[in-house]
């Protein structure tokens, strides 16, 4: 039968974790330049319609 | 990593495929700027992107070439005339995308895609769009504002009949004092008080026909509110 010739060390385990762990996280906030609601970064802001100084689509009130 | 995957597949059948990037192309020089899923945007991007080149050299094979791809002179027309020269001094990148987040309901992905330097036209297209909308919104209203006032004027038209010969007793009485006031007008005051007289008779009539009508007029508007609703 195959079988692991090491130990997987505490260092390659802990690695292993913490880049699962952060993958299932929610991705972080930042804030709307044109309104100062919290936004996904890299996206129009879904509460003025703004990104990057310009207006992408107007929202319904 | 996008390592032998130069076709984006987007789950669909070769003619299929070929079909929506179509579309897509179609809808974005009419429109200059569309909202789709990023996955589309991305892979429309490219031949959005060929288009304009094929615009920019301005030749008939050129032309062609883009007619194979969007089968619509218009467009063609359009791409050549309108949008290609605008990208004159720009070697690529003529389109821009801009993410939107997710969709809810399915979750995927949304981006704007648009034409760069057309912003200024996309956002006046959007408003006369709303300017449509409110003129449509007004139609109804002013449908539904006439419906509620034929019931009303139902309702009234009794009392009105009343206020109207009150209304013929003051223009009567209107009419002597301008008589005595002007002697030179006196011909012209008996002539209104004439015509004012035959309206009131006039009137009363009237009242009853619409009256009479006015069911008629509320059957028209109604289906006409239904084709409005059915256009929305």
């Amino acid at each position: 039968m195959a079988n692991p010739k090491r130990k997987i060390s505490k260092s390659k385990g802990n690695k292993r974790h913490a880049a699962w762990k952060n993958s299932l996280q929610a991705s972080s906030l930042s804030t709307c330049p044109n309104c100062g609601e919290p936004k996904q970064p890299h996206r129009v802001c879904p509460a003025c319609g703004y990104y990057n100084g310009q207006q992408v689509f107007t929202p319904t009130e | 990593m996008r390592h032998r995957n130069k076709v984006k597949k987007l789950g669909r059948t070769a003619a299929h495929r070929r079909a929506t990037l179509r579309n897509i192309a179609r809808a974005m020089i009419e429109h200059h700027q569309i909202k789709t899923t990023l996955a589309k945007a991305k892979a429309a991007r490219s031949y959005i992107e060929r288009l304009v080149t094929y615009g920019k050299k301005d030749t008939v094979a050129a032309r062609r070439l883009a007619f194979k791809f969007l089968q619509n002179h218009k467009l063609v027309k359009k791409l050549f005339d309108e949008i290609a020269p605008t990208f004159a001094d720009r070697n690529g990148g003529y389109t821009r995308i801009i993410k939107m987040g997710r969709r809810q309901g399915d979750g995927a992905e949304l981006a704007v895609l648009q034409f760069v330097g057309f912003e200024p036209l996309i956002i006046e297209e959007k408003k006369e769009k709303k300017k449509a909308a409110k003129k449509k919104k007004a139609k109804k209203e002013e449908a539904e504002a006439k419906a509620t006032a034929a019931e009303e004027k139902k309702t009234e038209a009794a009392a009105e009949k009343a206020e109207k010969v009150t209304e013929e007793a003051s223009a009567e009485t209107e009419a002597e004092k301008k008589a005595e006031e002007a002697a030179p007008e006196k011909k012209e005051a008996k002539q209104t008080e004439k015509t004012a007289a035959k309206k009131e008779e006039e009137k009363p009539k009237d009242a009853e026909s619409e009256a009479k009508e006015e069911p008629a007029q509320e059957k028209k508007e109604k289906p006409a509110e239904e084709d409005s609703k059915k256009n929305e």
